[in-house]
């Protein structure tokens, strides 16, 4: 039960802690030069959108849910089952940024979705 | 040079570090919790002695420093390329996480396992096989 929950806050406040990451950065806009200055710009930019935070905050459940249950389960199965978050991610960039996403590219999700069900599978 | 072609040019090598620090980081602190014992089912207040284990661990920081550079690869790319599309392309890091857990954890990986790690990476495939921006698809 444990276990499930943990999985529930990796994948779900992990998800939507990106979703709000990336629509902060959306909103800075594409990087066109990689030097130092532009980055701290970047970076600078970024820290003053609540969409960063909240999305910071949120990607922090996920991460000290996934802290606690690596403490009993092996790597390679905890990240590949952690992969369901492609199918909310999914659902949540068309829901919440409106970006469209082509039939070619739901198809790639059911396979990696597919994938995940069969490390499920594989749990001892 | 076409502006998609541009956008692939520096796409694909911020994808190749995702692909390889994500992974290593996961792997790390993989390491430093198996270290400080099972949290199924730990009480309150033994988790602050468990967190000071955490914290001392050498190889927690080096986990995050990992993932930080991850972040940091990973939200460059998110300023120019769809949610949708970066998700599933840097999840060819299932299999670099299949691959680092073997060598350097020593985990046993069932064949079941190697199938569900590949199934995802062929999942990866068929979404790398769309273009990068909704935005230019539509443009």
């Amino acid at each position: 039960m444990r276990e499930a929950v943990l999985f529930f806050f990796i994948v779900v406040a992990g998800t939507a802690g990106e979703l709000c990451v990336s629509r902060a950065m959306k909103s800075v806009g594409e990087i066109h030069d990689f030097r130092p200055k532009s980055i701290l710009r970047f970076i600078l930019q970024s820290s003053r959108l609540p969409w960063m935070w909240l999305g910071l905050a949120l990607m922090s459940v996920g991460f000290f849910s996934l802290l606690a249950i690596l403490s009993f389960r092996e790597v390679s199965f905890v990240v590949p089952v952690s992969a369901l978050s492609y199918a909310a991610g999914a659902v949540g960039a068309k829901a919440l940024l409106g970006e469209r996403i082509v039939r070619n590219r739901w198809i790639g999700i059911a396979v990696v979705c597919l994938g995940v069900t069969i490390v499920w599978w594989s749990r001892k | 040079m076409t502006h998609t072609r541009r956008l692939h040019l520096k796409t694909i090598p911020l994808i190749l570090v995702s692909i390889i620090l994500g992974p290593l980081g996961n792997v790390f602190l993989g390491k430093a919790m198996k270290g400080v014992g099972s949290l199924r089912s730990v009480r309150i207040l033994d988790l602050a002695p468990i967190a000071s284990g955490v914290l001392t661990s050498g190889y927690i920081w080096l986990g995050i420093a990992c993932l930080l550079g991850f972040f940091l690869a990973h939200m460059l790319l998110l300023t120019w390329a769809d949610y949708s599309y970066v998700q599933p392309a840097t999840s060819l890091s299932y299999l670099t996480i299949a691959i680092l857990s073997y060598f350097i954890l020593g985990e046993a990986i069932s064949p079941l396992r190697w199938l569900g790690v590949s199934v995802i990476c062929l999942g990866v495939f068929l979404v790398g096989q769309t273009s990068p921006s909704g935005v230019l698809e539509r443009a």
